[in-house]
């Protein structure tokens, strides 16, 4: 019990912390990195709580893919030089005390209803998949997905493709004056089109016009 | 202090999910900044989603929290696809610039 306290203080600290970081850090770079470390830590208090599948989906798909997708946006668009100038923007900087006012409030408000929040009495009853200790996280998890959410599986892998078609269609560019070939201009054109016979007359040339 | 139960990982949820908000009102940098504090705000979501189920012993929580994350890396995706685009057309990504629609 003990040492579970321990490793959760450890690493709710270290997600804190970098959490933090992510906001303040002068360097775009340096949050995406320790957007990393929070998504590792906070992938880590998953599996520690004893959702293996998730802890570990976490980590492939954000540090594996969402991070470095930050990274190559970053590294493309050349920001990393920028300096923050948070606190000392110049001149109308009024929404600085307006954001913490309110970010403050809505962490009161979040406090106040974790603290005095219990559990309604016929919640236990209401369960819809209970978990089943002797199946591992990863089996329950299967389980469940292919068979009573099958469709809304299917649907997010929708979500999924229709977010790559529009993230090609969006980012992809037609450069003008780039040669390329046409297969169909190719394949479809025919003898009219390439060759000329021309009459030539005797003791005089022939004047093409290209 | 030292048995760890439902209360305290959702005081870590709200503590991330403020911190996210916090990295969306003040931040004047850059958009991808503001990105990232979506993603922390997702992330304080699927926390709070995924200690509920650990805690009263439903597994649709974890289902629910898979869903948000795909729907996580959709929405990251998409927005650093729109981000490459401005970008492209306008040559910053600076928060205080970006005013086309004079908001």
């Amino acid at each position: 019990m003990i040492a579970h306290a321990i490793v959760f203080y450890i690493f709710s600290l270290i997600a804190i912390v970098s959490a933090i970081m992510v906001t303040v850090s002068k360097n775009t770079v340096n949050s995406v990195f320790f957007l990393i470390l929070d998504f590792i830590s906070i992938s880590c208090l998953f599996i520690m709580i004893g959702a293996e599948f998730l802890g570990m989906i976490m980590l492939i798909v954000y540090v594996g893919a969402v991070a470095v997708l930050f990274l190559f946006v970053v590294m493309m668009l050349n920001v990393a030089q920028q300096k923050n100038e948070w606190f000392n923007s110049s001149g109308r900087s009024s929404h600085i005390p307006v954001g913490l006012l309110v970010s403050i409030i809505i962490f009161f408000e979040l406090i106040i209803v974790i603290g005095g929040w219990k559990y309604k009495p016929d919640l236990l009853d209401s369960i819809a998949i209970e978990i089943n200790t002797d199946l591992t996280n990863t089996q329950s998890l299967g389980s469940v997905i292919y068979t009573d959410y099958i469709h809304l599986f299917q649907l997010s892998g929708m979500v999924l493709l229709v977010a790559m078609i529009g993230a090609i269609v969006l980012t992809f560019r037609q450069r003008s004056g780039v040669k390329r070939q046409s297969y169909f201009k190719q394949i479809s054109r025919d003898r009219k089109d390439g060759i000329e016979l021309v009459d030539v007359e005797n003791n005089k040339g022939v004047k093409i016009d290209a | 202090m030292l048995s760890i139960g439902l209360g305290h990982y959702l005081t870590l949820a709200a503590i991330i999910f403020t911190i996210g908000i916090v990295g969306i009102f003040l931040n004047r940098k850059n958009i991808i900044v503001i990105l990232m504090s979506i993603e922390l705000i997702l992330l304080a979501v699927n926390i709070n989603l995924v200690s509920f189920s650990i805690f009263i012993n439903d597994l649709s929580g974890q289902v629910f929290t898979l869903f948000i994350l795909t729907v996580a890396a959709a929405e990251a995706a998409i927005g650093l696809a729109i981000i490459v685009v401005y970008y492209r057309n306008s040559g910053t990504i600076r928060v205080e610039e970006i005013d086309k629609l004079k908001g």
